[in-house]
C-alpha cells in the first residue's frame, strides 16, 4: 500500500512528513539505546530479507495482490524502535531507487507502515504474548499483531486519502480495510512461520527488552536477564 | 547471530529476490485496486516528482522482464543489507 505521488493533498502530505519525521526521530533515539552489538548483523539481514519479501506479491482475491510489510516481524526480532527504523529505511530506499511510493507521500507511507504498523503491531504482540505466555504466546501474538498492523496501516492510509479529498471516508475506509483484512492473513502466516522457526532454532534472537530493560548497563547482565525471562515463561 | 547464520539469512533473501520475484503476482495491490474501483487511480498517473534509477523494479536495457526484475531485486537486497547493517552500527555507536 505504498501511496504514490498525486493521491494526497499538499496539506496532508506535509503534515504526514512532519509527524513521521518527529516520530522517526524518537524511534532513532530509542533504538540507539536498545541496540546491542549482536543485533547489528541481524538488522542487516532482516532489512535485506524484508526488502526482498516485499517484492513478492501474492494473489489474494478478485484480481488483487498483496505482499509482506514486515513491521511486526522486524519488531519481534529487533524491538519496536529498531523495527520501525528498518521499515522506514526500506520505504525510503524503495521510494528513491525503485519509485515504489511517491516522494511527497513518503512521510505518509512511513507514518502508516513504519510507525503505526510497526509500533502499534509490537504493542499488540507484547500484550498477547504476555496474556498467553510461553512460546505459543509469542507466535500467536506475532500472527495476530501482524494481521492488525496491516489493517491499521491500511485504515490510516484511507483516512489520509479522505483528508486529501481524494475519496470519501465512507467509501475508501471500508474498501481498504476489507482488502487488507485478507492481505493481512498472508502477513500473519509469513510472520508466524518465521517467528516460529527462529523460536525453535535461535530463541535468543527474539527481542525481550521491556521499558526499563533498555537502561540496563552491560551486555552480560542484559543477556542473563533475558535468559531469566525466557525460563520464567517456559 | 553467527557468521554462517548471516550467510544463510542473506542467501535466503537473495534467493527470494532472484528466483521468486519474477513470479510475483502482477495484479494491482490493495491500494491500487481500491483506487481503480473508486476512480481515483488516474490521480497518480504521471504525478511522480522524482525519476528513480530502477522504476518498478526493472533494470533498464534488458529484454527479459524476469531477468530485469531479478537483477534489480538482487542489487536492492545487497544494498539493503548494507544500509540495515550500517544504520544499526550508527545506532549502536550513538547509543553507547
Amino acid at each position: 500500500m505504498h501511496i504514490p505521488d498525486g493521491f494526497l493533498s499538499t496539506t496532508t502530505w506535509v503534515s504526514a512528513w512532519t509527524v513521521s519525521a518527529g516520530g522517526l526521530g524518537c524511534c532513532v533515539k530509542q533504538a540507539g539505546r536498545a541496540m546491542k552489538d549482536r543485533m547489528v548483523p541481524l538488522m542487516g539481514v532482516l532489512s535485506a530479507f524484508i526488502f526482498a519479501a516485499q517484492m513478492i506479491n501474492f494473489p489474494v482475491m478478485g484480481g488483487t495482490s498483496g505482499h509482506l510489510l514486515g513491521g511486526v516481524l522486524a519488531a519481534v526480532l529487533l524491538g519496536p524502535w529498531a523495527g520501525a527504523v528498518v521499515i522506514a529505511c526500506v520505504l525510503i530506499f524503495q521510494c528513491l531507487v525503485f519509485q515504489d511510493g511517491g516522494l511527497t507521500a513518503l512521510g505518509a507511507n512511513i507514518l502508516n507502515m513504519a510507525l503505526v504498523g510497526t509500533l502499534g503491531g509490537y504493542f499488540i504482540y507484547r500484550v498477547m504474548a504476555k496474556l498467553l505466555g510461553g512460546e505459543k504466546g509469542i507466535v500467536t501474538g506475532a500472527v495476530v499483531a501482524a494481521w492488525f498492523s496491516v489493517i491499521a496501516a491500511a485504515s490510516l492510509c484511507a483516512l489520509e486519502l479522505a483528508l486529501s479529498g481524494t475519496s470519501p471516508l465512507g467509501l475508501v475506509l471500508p474498501a481498504m480495510a476489507a482488502v487488507h483484512a485478507i492481505v493481512g492473513i498472508g502477513e500473519g502466516m509469513i510472520t508466524g512461520l518465521i517467528v516460529g522457526f527462529i523460536l525453535k532454532t535461535r530463541p535468543d534472537l527474539i527481542y525481550r527488552g521491556q521499558g526499563s530493560g533498555y537502561r540496563v548497563q552491560g551486555e552480560e547482565q542484559e543477556h542473563r536477564s533475558a535468559e531469566g525471562e525466557l525460563d520464567a515463561k517456559a | 547471530m553467527r557468521k554462517h547464520e548471516l550467510v544463510i539469512g542473506l542467501a535466503a533473501a537473495l534467493s527470494i529476490a532472484l528466483f521468486l520475484s519474477p513470479f510475483a503476482s502482477s495484479w494491482p495491490d490493495g491500494l491500487e485496486k481500491v483506487a481503480k474501483d473508486l476512480g481515483f487511480f488516474e490521480k497518480g498517473e504521471g504525478a511522480e516528482i522524482l525519476k528513480a534509477p530502477l522504476p518498478d523494479y526493472k533494470f533498464p536495457g534488458l529484454d527479459s522482464e524476469g531477468v530485469s526484475t531479478a537483477l534489480s531485486g538482487a542489487i536492492g537486497t545487497f544494498a539493503m543489507f548494507g544500509i540495515g547493517f550500517g544504520v544499526a552500527r550508527l545506532l549502536r555507536r550513538k547509543g553507547q
